[in-house]
């Protein structure tokens, strides 16, 4: 595993930004409106007294934590995508980069939008509704890492499916999360859905992030359970979809899939 | 295996390499050596498996049937070592748009780990005479500029082995016999291999030390120019072009 190929490829992301306000512009400007959105939901909810105690709490948490998941997802598929409009695929992976290497670097990407989103919805929230994620404390630290890694497994899945079949599934780098949403129960405890839905909901690392996450809400403390079985479930995921990538990359070379995808 | 006894002066070596998509052969058993400081030019009509074999020369594609072997070592288990001795250029590659050509070039060495980087920009932008687009956005870029980029991506990380896909298809006859120059002077005194393709009849004639003729995926003459011009009773390399090219299409 080389750095010096790694900080490469992250240099070429840097330049792209740098330049792009339409890039830069999409990084911050969803998730500062679903802030706007949700933060007058939520007050809206208080003054009408339908006060579920903390409503402020409960959804613009679970708002910012949902886009760290997102954007972490996002930062694996789009650095794809970007590759394969520029039709750079050719030029990297006839260098010495390696597919590890690859994944590692645009893993980096994705923590980058990550911190940057993060940070700055942070910010909004504190500013217009004096709302502090951070009084969640430290506790909060290894749920939004398990939720990265979430992001990354999402993301890696979502560039295969690309990878293989191309333009067509261009869309996938911004709906596949959603897919997860309903079973990683963002806004609602998982007693909600129905008992086959509850069952496969625990099989998902985000849900148990949510559920632990309304634990330290509503107790103050980090539910340790949860918190273990997002961070194993979450391990033995991203292996597999590491070695599903391994192997959809070698049946991409296979049938010369590499040299023309995105045409 | 490599066959050891060329392994002195071979710096590429394919054996039997095969390709095959779904059922259709596009590379079908071809062997062929690229000798240290040697130009092959791979001659052939559209389909005939020139990019195909290129591909697999640089690990984008993997064959069904051979091997690869460069530098004595095998691109199945090698790839790493091989592939940072080895560039390519193409007419039909890009590079990203919304990057300067200065800035492209720099993501470039540091892929390849250069050293100097600023040093080999400076030298690499003179030698293509491209100081003029250095900071421009390759998205504005002409073709014939592109050209020169992705030519210069791929020199400026001074490959042993150079794979050239029809790298003068849009440039014009000017900086064509620049660039002409420019790769012999360069194959001279560092030893380059290059392997050449050109639809362009007396460019492959000008620039080929050895010429390999590729159709639907066969070797089908191999030699000098004036070998395979005088096996086939020619006046030119065009007209062997045109000879084998109609045999494979009927009269
Ligand atoms: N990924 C692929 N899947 C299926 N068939 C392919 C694939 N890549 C190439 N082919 C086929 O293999 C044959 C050889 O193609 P190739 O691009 O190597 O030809 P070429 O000699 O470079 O032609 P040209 O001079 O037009 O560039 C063609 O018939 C092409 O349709």
């Amino acid at each position: 595993m080389s750095l010096g190929r790694i900080v490469a490829l992250l240099s070429r992301h840097m330049y792209l930004y740098k330049r792009s306000f339409a890039r830069l512009l999409e990084i911050f400007y969803w998730p500062f409106l679903d802030l706007v959105v949700w933060g007058f939901i939520t007050i809206y909810l208080e003054k009408v007294g339908m006060s579920l105690h903390g409503a402020v709490s409960f959804f613009l948490g679970a708002l910012i934590l949902w886009d760290v998941l997102f954007r972490a997802q996002q930062g694996i598929a789009v650095s794809f995508l970007e590759e394969m409009w520029a039709r750079n695929l050719m030029n990297l992976f006839a260098s010495p980069l390696t597919v590890g290497e690859y994944l590692v670097a645009t893993m980096t990407m994705s923590v980058l939008k990550v911190t940057a989103v993060g940070g700055l919805m942070m910010i909004f929230a504190w500013v217009f509704y004096s709302y502090d994620i951070l009084q969640m404390g430290l506790s909060l630290l290894p749920f939004v890492l398990n939720l990265v890694i979430s992001g990354w497994i999402i993301g890696v899945l979502t560039t295969s499916i690309i990878m293989r079949f191309g333009q067509q599934a261009e869309v996938l780098a911004w709906g596949m999360v959603f897919l997860f949403q309903p079973i990683s129960c963002v806004f609602y405890p998982i007693e909600v859905l129905p008992p086959v839905l509850q069952s496969l909901a625990w099989m998902v690392p985000p849900a148990h992030i949510f559920e632990g996450m309304r634990g330290v809400l509503t107790t103050g403390n980090a539910p340790v359970t949860h918190l273990l079985w997002a961070t194993g479930l979450n391990g033995g995921f991203l292996v597999l979809i590491v070695a599903w990538f391994y192997h959809t990359f070698n049946i991409c070379k296979e049938r010369g899939m590499l040299v023309r995808v995105g045409e | 295996m490599p066959a050891s006894d060329s392994m002195a002066s071979s710096v590429v070596e394919v054996r039997n390499l095969s390709k095959r998509f779904q059922g259709f052969t596009a590379v079908d058993n071809i062997s062929f050596d690229i000798k240290k400081g040697e130009i092959l030019g791979l001659l052939g009509p559209n389909g005939a498996g020139k990019t195909t074999t290129i591909h697999m020369l640089l690990g984008l594609i993997t064959p069904t049937a051979g091997s690869i072997h460069m530098f004595g070592l095998d691109l199945a288990t090698h790839r790493e070592t091989i592939l940072q001795q080895v560039n390519f250029s193409s007419t039909y590659i890009s590079m990203p748009f919304s990057l300067t050509v200065e800035e492209n070039l720099k993501v470039i060495a540091r892929l390849y780990e250069l050293k100097h980087i600023q040093q080999r920009i400076d030298d690499i932008v003179k030698k293509l005479e491209m100081e003029d687009i250095r900071h421009r956005l390759t998205r504005k870029l002409s073709s014939g500029q592109m050209s020169r980029l992705t030519l210069a991506k791929a020199i400026m990380t001074e490959p042993k082995v150079l794979f050239l896909d029809e790298p003068t298809a849009s440039l014009d006859p000017d900086i064509v016999n620049k660039i002409k120059s420019f790769l012999k002077e360069y194959q001279r005194s560092e030893g380059l291999s290059i392997l050449y393709t050109s639809h362009n009849m007396r460019e492959m004639e000008e620039m080929s030390d050895r010429i390999i003729f590729l159709q639907r995926g066969k070797i089908v003459a191999e030699g000098t120019a004036t070998e395979i011009i005088q096996r086939y009773g020619q006046r030119d390399l065009e007209e062997v072009f045109l000879k084998l090219a109609r045999e494979q299409n009927g009269p």
